[in-house]
């Protein structure tokens, strides 16, 4: 070994006294990008809340609450089958953890195609990004905004589901790969709880 | 315990009463929005609802409770601190309701 070589390791044994806060350093990367995210999710929903209150005509287009709270039930129970997933990879049942990772990411599928069902109805009704027949034309552009940004991340969700789901029975992956996968999953069904009450049930026609 | 052991010592049952309660106060939720009280306290009551929510989630879904505890620290003092920084623009969006000017 070159001297060059025993003074690049000894930086390296230096500096590696071990991950931060002990924890593996693929699961403080997803803390650290869940942090990250939920400031710019609590960024949007501020920025929304902040319109509705200085809006004097915020419109209130939701008759039903059938869609969303179908919604709803849809992403937790995802986060349940998350979980069921996650400890089957953790005793080493891989077919088992496979099987409810795909169910976790057919069920994120139903919830987009339910979301997407219900922007449908609202464009159909004649909302659009800067108008609407109910009053302030703003809430279409926040509307779409925070929906639209929680959809990308279920979306994104769900092609992560499937590309470590086949890794994982692949053999890339192990169960470590499922937890970070599930951290992210969990998070996407937390920023949601927080999306129906400001988006959709104080907006509700009365 | 790390959050490895404790996936492996625990059961189901723990996971299906926290999915129980998410579902329970997703459905408060849904009936605060039919009770006839303004907007502010239904906003309020729906908040707090949610925090319980997200609490329950982040603690036991996301396994937070078994973590170690400085890194529980390092998450909540962080996530907080930012989340209550940035409403300080309540007062001006109430501003703008009333027409009040600027101050000068």
């Amino acid at each position: 070994m070159s001297e060059a070589d025993s003074t690049l390791e000894g930086h390296a044994t230096g500096l590696s006294v071990g991950p931060a806060f002990s924890i593996p350093t693929k699961k403080l990367a997803i803390w650290l990008f869940i942090i990250a995210d939920t400031m710019t999710f609590a960024a949007c929903l501020v920025a929304y809340g902040f319109l509705r209150n200085g809006s004097a005509d915020w419109p209130r287009p939701f008759h039903s609450v059938t869609n969303v709270a179908l919604m709803t039930f849809v992403l937790l129970t995802s986060s349940l089958t998350m979980l069921i997933g996650l400890r089957a990879a953790r005793v080493g049942d891989k077919a088992g953890a496979f099987r409810w990772t795909m169910i976790t990411a057919a069920l994120g599928i139903l919830f987009a195609l339910l979301h997407v069902r219900e922007w449908l109805g609202l464009i159909h009704e004649g909302m659009t990004l800067f108008k609407n027949p109910w009053g302030n034309g703003l809430f279409g552009a926040s509307f779409f905004s925070v929906t639209g940004l929680h959809l990308t991340h279920v979306t994104g969700g769900v092609i992560a589901l499937f590309a470590v789901g086949m890794r994982y029975r692949g053999g890339r992956y192990n169960a470590d790969d499922i937890e970070v996968l599930g951290l992210y999953w969990h998070f996407v069904d937390l920023v949601w709880m927080f999306v129906v009450p400001l988006v959709y049930l104080l907006n509700l026609a009365h | 315990m790390t959050t490895a052991e404790a996936g492996k010592s625990g059961g189901m049952g723990k996971d299906l009463v926290v999915y129980l309660c998410l579902l329970a106060l997703a459905g408060l939720q849904f009936a605060i929005a039919f009770q006839s009280i303004d907007t502010s306290q239904m906003f309020v009551r729906m908040l707090a609802v949610a925090i319980v929510e997200a609490a329950l989630a982040v603690l036991f879904f996301m396994h937070l409770w078994t973590e170690k505890r400085g890194f529980a620290m390092f998450v909540l003092v962080f996530t907080i601190f930012v989340l209550l920084a940035m409403q300080y623009g309540w007062t001006d969006s109430t501003r703008m309701v009333v027409g009040a000017p600027f101050s000068k």
